[in-house]
Parts: C-alpha cells; sequence; structure tokens
C-alpha cells in the first residue's frame, strides 16, 4: 500500500504570509505521482485567497508568479502538470516585473 | 477617524490607495498609502443604510484583481475568501481589472454594479460583498464586435436608472453605450450619432469608444458622454446623441462629470488631441456647463499653469454637498479639489503615482 500522509513543503512568499496565517511554509499531504496542480488544489480548499492570488478562475497559474519544484521553474518542466514527490519543496515566487 | 462632516476623498492609483479628509474642503490631511503597490482603477463610496463603505477593486501586477471593502473608513479592510467578483468556470475568462464600482439608488439598498475586464456587467445585492455575472450582456451576439481601447477592454461605466430600476446604460471602449430596460434580460446597443471617425465606417451601430457617461440627476433620461474625440448629450435615454462640443477648446478627454443635483450642469476636462494627448497648450483647465453643453466655461483658478498630463476617465467625481464639490488627479499623480463646482481648485496632493480613480463624500456618521 503507498503511504498516503507524506508530504510536500510549499514555500510562501512573505508578499502573501498574510493569506496563510504568516505560516511562509505549508506542509501539503500527496501521494506519488501528484502533480502541482493537484498539490495547488489542495491549498485551494483550505487557502482560498492563497488560491486567487497565485491561479486566475481558468486554473492557469497568473502570469507574474513563479513555482518551482526543488528550484526548477514548471514551465521549463510540465507546466502544472509537473510531477512533485513526497518530500519535494514546491516554492511560490513573484517574478521580476512591474515599474 | 473621520468625524461627521468630514468629506473623505479616496484617491485610487498606479501603486496604491490614498484617503484625504477634510472639514472645509479646503484644507486636507492625506493618509499613508492603503494597498501599496496594487493599482486602484475603481472605489465607490456607498453612503446608504446610515453606513459610509468604502468599496475598492484592487488589481496586483503579480497577484490579480479583488475588491476589498471598510465600513471604517480604511481602518480595517475586509475581502471575501472566495473573491467578490469571479468568473465560472463555463464563462471561459479570468477578471482582469475592476473598472467600476457603482452603488445603486437609494431605494436600492445593497444593490451595486461593477464594470469589468473583460467587458462585462455584475450586479451585486449584497454591499458589495458578491456579485453575479450579467450573462446576457456576457453573450451578447454583438461581443465579436467589441474591441480593447489602450487601457483594455472594459466595461467602464455602469449607470442604473434612479428613476426605473429596469434601466440600466452601460459604456465599454470599444463599443459604445449599450442599454437595457428590462433589468439587464436584453441589452441594445444605443450610439446614434456617436461618431467612430477611426473605423471604415464613421457611423456605425456598434464600435464606439466612448470613455465616460454621465447622467443628469433630474432628468434621468439624460445623459452625457465624453467621446474619442467628440462631447454629446443624450435628451431621450440614449436613444440618439447630439454635439455638445462647441464652446469647448478640443472635443477630446476622458472624464465627464454631471452635478449631484442641478440639471443640465456637467464638467469635463479637454485633453488636446487623440495623437497629443496633453492638456490643450499645456494649461490643466475644467470646462463646466450649466446648460446642458449649449455653452462652456473654463475653470482654472488654483490650478498650475503648466501641465502635461491627462486626467484619465475615473481619476475625476463629485461629492454630494452643497455646493458641490469638484475633484480629480492627474497621471503626473497631482489631486485638485474644489468646493464651489470648479471656481476654485486647492491642490489636495501631488508626486503621487499616476491618479486612476477619486471618488469624494461627506460622511454624516462618523465613518460608522
Amino acid at each position: 500500500m503507498k503511504e498516503t500522509t507524506l508530504a510536500v513543503t510549499v514555500v510562501v512568499p512573505s508578499l502573501l504570509a498574510k493569506v496563510t496565517g504568516d505560516q511562509r511554509e505549508l506542509r501539503v499531504p500527496v501521494e506519488d505521482g501528484a502533480t502541482v496542480s493537484q498539490v495547488l488544489d489542495r491549498l485551494a480548499a483550505e487557502y482560498p485567497v492563497l488560491e486567487r492570488r497565485v491561479r486566475n478562475e481558468l486554473g492557469a497559474v497568473r502570469r507574474y508568479v513563479n513555482l518551482y519544484v526543488d528550484g526548477e521553474d514548471i514551465r521549463g518542466l510540465d507546466g502544472p502538470a509537473t510531477l512533485i514527490a513526497p518530500g519535494q519543496e514546491l516554492l511560490i515566487i513573484q517574478s521580476v516585473a512591474g515599474g | 477617524m473621520a468625524t461627521a462632516g468630514t468629506t473623505v476623498l479616496a484617491i485610487g492609483t498606479k501603486k496604491g490607495l490614498w484617503l484625504a479628509t477634510s472639514t472645509d474642503r479646503v484644507n486636507w490631511s492625506l493618509s499613508e498609502p492603503h494597498f501599496l503597490m496594487n493599482e486602484i482603477p475603481s472605489i465607490g463610496i456607498d453612503q446608504r443604510g446610515g453606513r459610509t463603505r468604502l468599496l475598492v477593486g484592487a488589481r496586483s501586477e503579480h497577484w490579480g484583481p479583488t475588491v476589498f471593502h471598510s465600513d471604517d473608513l480604511g481602518g480595517t479592510w475586509t475581502e471575501p475568501e472566495n473573491g467578490a467578483i469571479r468568473f465560472a468556470e463555463e464563462d471561459g475568462a479570468a477578471l482582469e481589472r475592476i473598472w467600476q464600482l457603482y452603488p445603486d439608488a437609494e431605494d436600492r439598498p445593497g444593490v451595486v454594479w461593477a464594470g469589468c475586464e473583460p467587458i462585462s456587467v455584475w450586479k451585486s445585492t449584497d454591499g458589495g460583498e458578491h456579485f453575479e455575472l450579467n450573462r446576457s450582456l456576457w453573450a451578447h451576439p454583438d461581443k465579436d464586435q467589441w474591441g480593447a481601447g489602450y487601457g483594455g477592454a472594459a466595461a467602464h461605466s455602469v449607470l442604473p436608472s434612479p428613476a426605473d430600476e429596469n434601466t440600466v446604460h452601460v459604456a465599454m471602449s470599444t463599443g459604445g453605450v449599450y442599454r437595457s430596460t428590462d433589468g439587464g434580460t436584453s441589452w441594445t446597443a444605443r450610439n446614434h450619432g456617436i461618431s467612430a471617425y477611426f473605423m471604415p465606417d464613421p457611423n456605425p451601430e456598434v464600435g464606439q469608444c466612448v470613455h465616460k457617461i454621465a447622467r443628469d440627476p433630474e432628468v434621468p433620461t439624460t445623459l452625457f458622454a465624453q467621446n474619442h474625440h467628440g462631447v454629446y448629450r443624450s435628451d431621450d435615454n440614449a436613444d440618439t446623441w447630439v454635439s455638445i462640443a462647441d464652446g469647448l477648446p478640443t472635443d477630446f478627454g476622458f472624464a465627464m462629470l454631471t452635478h449631484p443635483r442641478k440639471s443640465g450642469t456637467a464638467w469635463v476636462i479637454p485633453i488636446k488631441a487623440d495623437g497629443e494627448r496633453i492638456p490643450p497648450d499645456g494649461r490643466l483647465a475644467v470646462h463646466r456647463t450649466s446648460d446642458g453643453g449649449n455653452s462652456w466655461t473654463r475653470l482654472h483658478t488654483g490650478l498650475p499653469d503648466n501641465e502635461f498630463n491627462v486626467v484619465l476617465r475615473d481619476a475625476a467625481a463629485v461629492d454630494g454637498s452643497d455646493p458641490a464639490g469638484v475633484y480629480f488627479g492627474t497621471r503626473g499623480g497631482s489631486v485638485y479639489a474644489s468646493a464651489d463646482e470648479g471656481e476654485i481648485f486647492v491642490e489636495v496632493a501631488s508626486h503621487l503615482p499616476d491618479v486612476l480613480c477619486v471618488r469624494a463624500a461627506t460622511t454624516n456618521d462618523g465613518g460608522r
């Protein structure tokens, strides 16, 4: 039987800590074969404001939000379908933009 | 905390919201910024039901758009967890920007309208905490003829008629003026007489670039429009429009204001031209009519001799006081207020980020 209590660590930027109760690291249970999208879905249930900050209504990651799995930008991998395994880190960070 | 009789001027900019307060509308105090690094393109001040509620449409370049409200004049802000304005999955769209938050008439408590980008109109019945998409306009057969102005494709004006709850006017850039007379069940373009010189057919049914519309306070079937070149009035509920640009230095501009009580009184802030977006001769002035646009008076006392920044469509407002206050802000971050309907202006703030929206009201409840 697969272990279902293992988790990934989601690292939240300081600019969004207010919407996670000032938590900068969130533990999200995942199974082997989970995707970034599924991790975000699970986060959305508990932190709906965080969800709206990171993804729009179409489920797309906002243009100036970057997601890294163990340091690799998911846009260079499989996007939201990128696999993420228990023990890995999902870093949410705003991109360099604005004037 | 503002006390009863305090005028609050909410200033939405490209990088945050400032609240200015005054007890005489001449001497102003400016708050620290709220929502720093969020653009604030829309503000509504809802004073119905003995409560002053500030509604703010905020947008972060990173984190997207959302609506906040405050019932204590900015002391605290609340954001509905699931968002006040959200497209449903079947709509196939994502909210880009909230361009308009408009509390309805006094006898329709709780009703607030929103105009958004992409072009859409929304209605709340709970004071702006949750909005429903008007799906009739969203699925309108003209939709493929609507376009995007430089600022984005948006419904930027939503004007419910205070005399008839079934009548609502909407203005969009580009698309023009639309009217519903059945409470939003159906919508019809109402642009006869308004030029669209930038199109192959300069007199189309649809596609006009209206920048702002405003409704006459005493005669709700009279409306005023500032267009992308063209200043107009309609006396028949927007069925037809006539030019009222004679007497103005130019027919280009963004803002259009009407008086809170006096029929036929309106203000515009002319800009030289589409291709030269500065105040005429670099001299900023407000122009006021008191006869429905038959004649105009240039008002500039207290305004700077040289100003090369424009005033955007929602960066101008009137309050409900007597005499009416007139307020506007420039893309250069200067904000001006007049306590006497535009005769004399004072500078409220300077060197703010680009001003996108201003709204003003005098509290009668100390902000509670």
